[in-house]
């Protein structure tokens, strides 16, 4: 085990160099000057020549990596050409914003997605089965910036129900501990702002949550119909109900281990689905954090903030491999 | 299977808690406690809080009730008045303004302002040599500014600005962001995060900026023109146009900027809320590149700048006047204005709005004739018309153009019934200028906002010979004209009013003439309240004044 | 000795395939999006760009104030015909899917082929280099290429045929992994066929199964993401009818009752969506019903 998990860690360092310089090159490689994206209009070419010399945009490309490489080892991201400001001070400031939408739109897609898998198989061929997958093959098929708009739509202006926009209700006031707004008001005990909270990340959340909730559903229900295909056998020769229940428990716990795999690959998808969601629902996050550094160009963010992903993702991918592993030493590694 | 099922109730339990509670809580509470808090729906989020240093709408905005300047802007006027200068005195040569500045007057926090604050504010600006300079790029001082020579400190309360030369738009000049004067000790103090932690003199002082999300600024007690009767401001950042307009139906803001001009009818029909359209201080155009911008110094004719065009003719239908006139003739203004700006705009026959002083009533402008378009065009020898890019700004919203990429598409099927295929293209803004700059769009839709109300403003960054070069540009159309020049910099020259008022005039005249601009609208700024909201006047600088304001429950 | 016709893994995919109804529901629905699309010119009443200020945001037939001359679905913000507009949509959404997913097919192949087959440290390093891949979230490697690239439909296709390309490789290895070792293969080299040879001959026409399989989810998926960077302004440009960009465009005039323009093209994307990941669904459990629900390869 120890083994694998070294290798997979120098794998990690390996992938890591090989996105960070990917990113470098793809980025700088996009037309337009970034000097005068900062500049401004009217600045004129002192002031241009400044910057440049400021960022090292004069310097071969290089050269300008190993500057930026130093700069990660020593944990500065950079700095943002738009803001000023620090790439990881950035980040970190609506980091809490996306990963509480999505926890809380994985914890929907689990929950909803793996009871309805289960529910789904336990009742092959029912009524209850095919609606379930009917409504997952919709909701892997779904356009998500096109559900969240028709969820503004229906929720927000006919119905009256969900606000249309942000985090929480302006001048409500939250102690921010962990930046998570839904946590810190439990942990406050400030239920006005607990309340508003998740009134403005239900919708969001469930748009999210759609792609993710469907596959995990489809995928939870093959795996419970084919582990239950097994002991269905079985079953046959136990006798009375008593044995039901621990198939039940047992064919859960096989069905569930392809899942976790699914939300570790998951991550990307809600990555890229949280740009989409966080500018619908205008949510400060990382999503259009992102979205705009690329389309303004501003290389530091673009770069800092893949690294910073890439990193997550792979320890996230590390992680549920090492959890698969462990719930399985059936499983080889080579 | 009941493990699940235990978790899912849950989930549904504790939401339906919070919609109940959130009903309950959700409700005003309706005590005296709660501050008056005006809450403003921006279409984005601030870049910088240095006012110096930031060249866009949205920064600015978050600092027009933070920092002053010298002098300021009567309310909804271009007109100034004395503001942290209580008087001033200009020299005979007429470089020179000697200001004296009010006494008594704190910054937010709790210095009081003296002249170093002052000569601290400009000399980071154009001193390289200044401790503070390093910090920041100072564009929009390049580019206003160089006229200044120094702020020289007389005494504590007396301050000197020295010009290069004389310049008649300096002093409306003075009340813009540029020049606000900023804390000197709070500079010093927080150096390179300065931009974050702003200290000014307004009415207003600095709570929070919550990156992407919102900006807070409170009532600040100790104003020297006593604390404004509004508590709070939060300037929320709502980039989306519908969500915006819904946002505001909602009671979740107070105001909104950057109405789509689809939704004008849907606020002026709602009896809760107020629709405030006000005439613009902007024009939108399309230019027509004339290709004299290139610079060709060592005659090899190859562009110095390194783009591979052959000079002059690479936009060779342009070169011709009568293909320009065609182009005016061409486009149906009044179509666009009545559908796309749903009547909120003007539209425009000259390159600057009515009002300012210079405005040329006796210009007609061209009319609406495809017909004469076909016919002009044959005559320059492109009977079946040709093909050629149009630039717009995609879906990056202007004051002048709301609605660019509607706008463009108009645009193109104008051009197309005569005969003139038009391919449309657009990228996202930064890049957008620097190819405008570079002289690399045929044509371009773009335009400008006034920031001072200064005619020189509008005519010298968009008509004059100085910024038809590829690399200072400004004038897209690329086309050098001396006589224009020559009036615009007689008006600087001067002071006086009806001189300036007809040298301006005659210019505008000739620019019309020349056709290299296709003036489209001078749109109104249009700005949503929610009917509580009392006491707000809009400024032709799009710059947002709060400080008189106040919400009736 | 009798030559036994071997039965590829595609023929008998192919043969379970059609005994499932759903999947063959789904083929039919797909067909005829596909045949809608490449017949517009003929269906479509209007000119797609034939554009109107004078009729703008008008409603379908079912309202009295649908504009004369058979507007169906309605107009847009530009008088357009909403219904001649998504049935040319339709050859710009699928068109920037299917060229993605050959240029993934195209990268797939190669590298997958090369990797599985010659195994060894070339596969390593292929390998490797996919994981990269992987770690970038596909928008976002799409949004990223797209903006160096620039705009456009065919930078949008060339976007996410790369970001696709990882996938595919897997797949294609995957595939040929399993070939590979099976005694036919061994007995053609044995007798000394050229690796070129037995690559095309034998190994990758065994391997088309999966890969079509796996193709055609990947190809859902892939029309999601042309119609999301349609809808971010990085993909298909105005006056472009793709479907992502329709919808954009169109979001605002929802809350001015104008609810045609931003609903129908939403529709055509998940319909057209729903039919590949019905036969993609219907491809997959035929190819091998032990992979049901899409276990990781």
């Amino acid at each position: 085990m120890k083994r694998y998990i070294a290798k997979r860690l120098a794998m990690l360092i390996i992938v890591l160099i090989g996105v960070s310089m990917i990113t470098f090159v793809l980025v700088r490689m996009a037309p337009g000057d970034p000097a005068v994206n900062l500049a401004g209009q009217h600045a004129n070419e002192q002031v241009l020549e400044s910057i440049r010399e400021k960022y090292h945009l004069n310097d071969p490309l290089y050269t300008q990596y190993v500057i930026w490489a130093k700069m990660v080892l020593q944990g500065d991201l950079g700095t943002s050409i738009a803001s000023h400001d620090s790439v990881f001070s950035e980040i970190m400031d609506r980091l809490p914003m996306t990963l509480e939408l999505s926890i809380f739109s994985m914890t929907i897609a689990i929950a909803v997605g793996v009871l309805a898998g289960i529910v789904s198989a336990v009742r092959q061929y029912s009524k209850l089965d095919y609606s379930v997958m009917f409504g997952a093959l919709f909701g892997v098929s779904m356009p998500v910036f096109w559900l969240g708009i028709m969820m503004i739509y229906i929720f927000s202006i006919k119905l009256g129900l969900t606000p249309v926009q942000g985090r929480i209700e302006t001048g409500i006031y939250i102690n921010k501990i962990t930046g998570m707004y839904i946590l810190d008001s439990i942990l406050t005990l400030n239920w006005p702002a607990f309340a508003s909270s998740v009134r403005h990340l239900i919708l969001p959340s469930l748009a999210l949550a759609t792609i993710p909730m469907a596959t995990i559903a489809r995928m939870t229900r093959s795996s419970m119909l084919e582990v239950l295909r097994q002991d269905y056998i079985r079953t046959e020769r136990a006798k009375g109900l008593s044995e039901r229940a621990v198939i039940y428990k047992h064919a859960i716990k096989n069905a569930l281990i392809p899942v976790v795999t699914v939300i570790g690959m998951n991550i990307g998808v809600l990555m890229g689905g949280a740009v989409l969601t966080e500018t619908i629902f205008t949510l400060p996050g990382l999503g259009k954090y992102i979205y705009e550094a690329i389309m303004a160009y501003d290389y530091p963010v673009v770069q800092g903030f893949t690294l910073f992903f890439a990193t997550a993702f792979v320890l996230i991918n590390l992680a549920t491999d090492i959890l698969y592993a462990y719930i399985d030493p059936r499983i080889r590694y080579d | 299977m009941k493990n699940k099922g235990v978790a899912a109730v849950t989930i549904v339990l504790l939401m339906s808690v919070a919609m109940l509670a959130g009903c309950i809580g959700g409700d005003d509470d309706g005590t005296d406690e709660e501050p008056m808090r005006f809450i403003f729906a921006c279409s984005s989020d601030a870049v910088r809080l240095d006012p110096a240093d930031v060249t866009d709408g949205e920064s600015i905005q978050r600092m027009d009730n933070l920092y002053e300047g010298l002098v300021m802007y009567k309310e909804g006027s271009t007109e100034i008045e004395p503001c942290l200068a209580t008087d001033w005195t200009i020299s005979a040569d007429k470089t020179e303004i000697t200001f004296n500045l009010r006494e008594g007057v704190m910054f937010h926090d709790g210095t009081e302002m003296t002249a170093d604050d002052v000569v601290y504010s400009f000399a980071r600006q154009y001193d390289p040599d200044h401790p503070f300079h390093q910090y920041g790029e100072w564009a929009y001082w390049g580019y206003m500014f160089t006229d200044i020579e120094e702020m020289v400190k007389i005494d504590e309360y007396t301050v000197k600005l020295v010009m290069k030369t004389p310049n008649a738009s300096m002093l409306t000049s003075l009340a813009m962001f540029t020049t606000a004067i900023i804390s000197a000790d709070a500079a010093e103090e927080y150096g390179d995060e300065f931009f974050k932690n702003p200290v000014g003199t307004g009415p207003f002082k600095f709570v929070e900026w919550v990156k992407d999300d919102h900006v807070t600024l409170e009532a600040f007690d100790d104003y020297w023109g006593g604390r404004a009767e509004l508590d709070e401001i939060v300037f929320k950042v709502i980039p989306d146009v519908t969500t915006r307009l819904l946002a505001l139906q909602n009671g979740e803001v107070h105001g909104v900027e950057y109405l789509d001009p689809s939704q004008l009818s849907i606020v002026e029909d709602d009896p809760d809320l107020t629709l405030v359209s006000e005439p613009g201080m902007n024009v939108g155009y399309i230019a027509l590149n004339c290709g004299e911008g290139y610079v060709d110094a060592n005659g090899n004719g190859k562009w110095d700048t390194g783009e591979d065009a052959d000079v002059p003719g690479a936009f060779e239908p342009f070169e011709d006047i009568r293909v320009r006139q065609a182009i005016q003739h061409a486009i149906n203004k009044d179509s666009i204005i009545e559908n796309l700006y749903q009547g909120a705009a003007t539209a425009a026959v000259q390159g600057m709005p009515p009002g300012l002083l210079g405005y040329n009533y006796n210009i007609e402008g061209f009319e609406y004739n495809p017909t004469l378009a076909r016919q002009l065009l044959a005559d320059a020898g492109y009977p079946n018309g040709f093909e050629i890019t149009l630039y717009h700004m995609g879906s990056t919203s202007r004051p002048y153009f709301p609605v660019p990429e509607d706008i463009a598409q108009a645009i193109q099927t104008d051009l197309a019934a005569v005969g003139i295929t038009a391919n449309l293209f657009t990228e996202d803004w930064g890049t957008y200028l620097q190819d405008a700059e570079a002289g690399l769009a045929p044509m371009i839709m773009l335009g400008w906002s006034g920031d001072n109300g200064d005619p020189d403003n509008f005519l010298n960054v968009l008509y004059s010979q100085k910024t038809a070069t590829i690399g200072t540009a400004g004038n897209y159309g690329f086309k050098k004209n001396q006589e224009v020049q020559d009036l615009l910099d007689a008006a600087l020259l001067t002071y006086d009013l009806e001189e300036r008022d007809e040298l301006y005039q005659e210019a505008n005249q000739l620019i019309v003439e020349e056709a290299t601009h296709v003036f489209i609208a001078h749109s109104n700024q249009i700005l949503g309240f929610n009917s509580s909201v009392k006491g707000f006047v809009a400024h032709p600088t799009t710059r947002m004044f709060f400080y008189n304001i106040t919400i009736e429950e | 000795m009798e030559q036994r016709k071997r039965k590829t893994r595609l023929q008998e995919t192919v043969h379970q395939f059609r005994k499932n109804k759903t999947g063959m529901f789904g083929v039919g629905l797909l067909a005829f999006i596909v045949l809608l699309s490449l017949s517009a010119p003929i269906l479509a009443p209007h000119d797609p760009y034939d554009a109107s200020l004078d009729r703008r945001l008008l409603p379908g037939i079912w309202s009295d104030e649908s504009p004369d001359g058979f507007f169906l679905l309605g107009t847009d913000s530009q008088g357009r015909d909403l219904f001649s507009r998504i049935l040319y949509g339709g050859r710009t959404t699928l068109g920037i899917g299917f060229v993605a997913l050959g240029i993934a097919l195209a990268i797939g192949i190669s590298l997958g082929l090369t990797a599985g087959y010659f195994g060894g440290y070339v596969d390593d390093i292929i390998m490797r280099f996919v994981d990269i891949m992987f770690a970038f979230p596909a928008l976002l490697l799409a949004l990223v290429i797209a903006g160096t690239l620039g705009r456009g439909i065919d930078k949008a296709m060339i976007a996410i045929g790369i970001t696709y390309s990882p996938q595919m490789v897997r797949v294609v290895r995957s595939g040929v992994l399993m070939i590979k070792e099976m005694e036919y293969i061994e007995s053609q080299e044995a007798i000394g066929s050229s690796h070129f040879r037995i690559l095309f001959r034998h190994i990758m026409p065994n391997s088309l199964a999966p890969i079509i399989v796996y193709g055609t989810l990947m190809l859902a998926t892939a029309i999601l993401d042309a119609a999301a960077l349609g809808f971010l302004g990085v993909g298909a440009q105005v006056p472009s009818p793709e479907w992502g960009l329709t919808l954009s465009a169109s979001r605002q005039y929802l809350l001015t009752g104008a609810w045609w323009a931003a609903t129908f093209p939403g529709v055509a994307i998940l319909i057209s969506v729903i039919s590949l990941n019905l036969v993609g669904d219907g491809l997959r459990d035929a190819l091998d019903p032990r992979l049901k629900g899409g276990a990781k390869l």
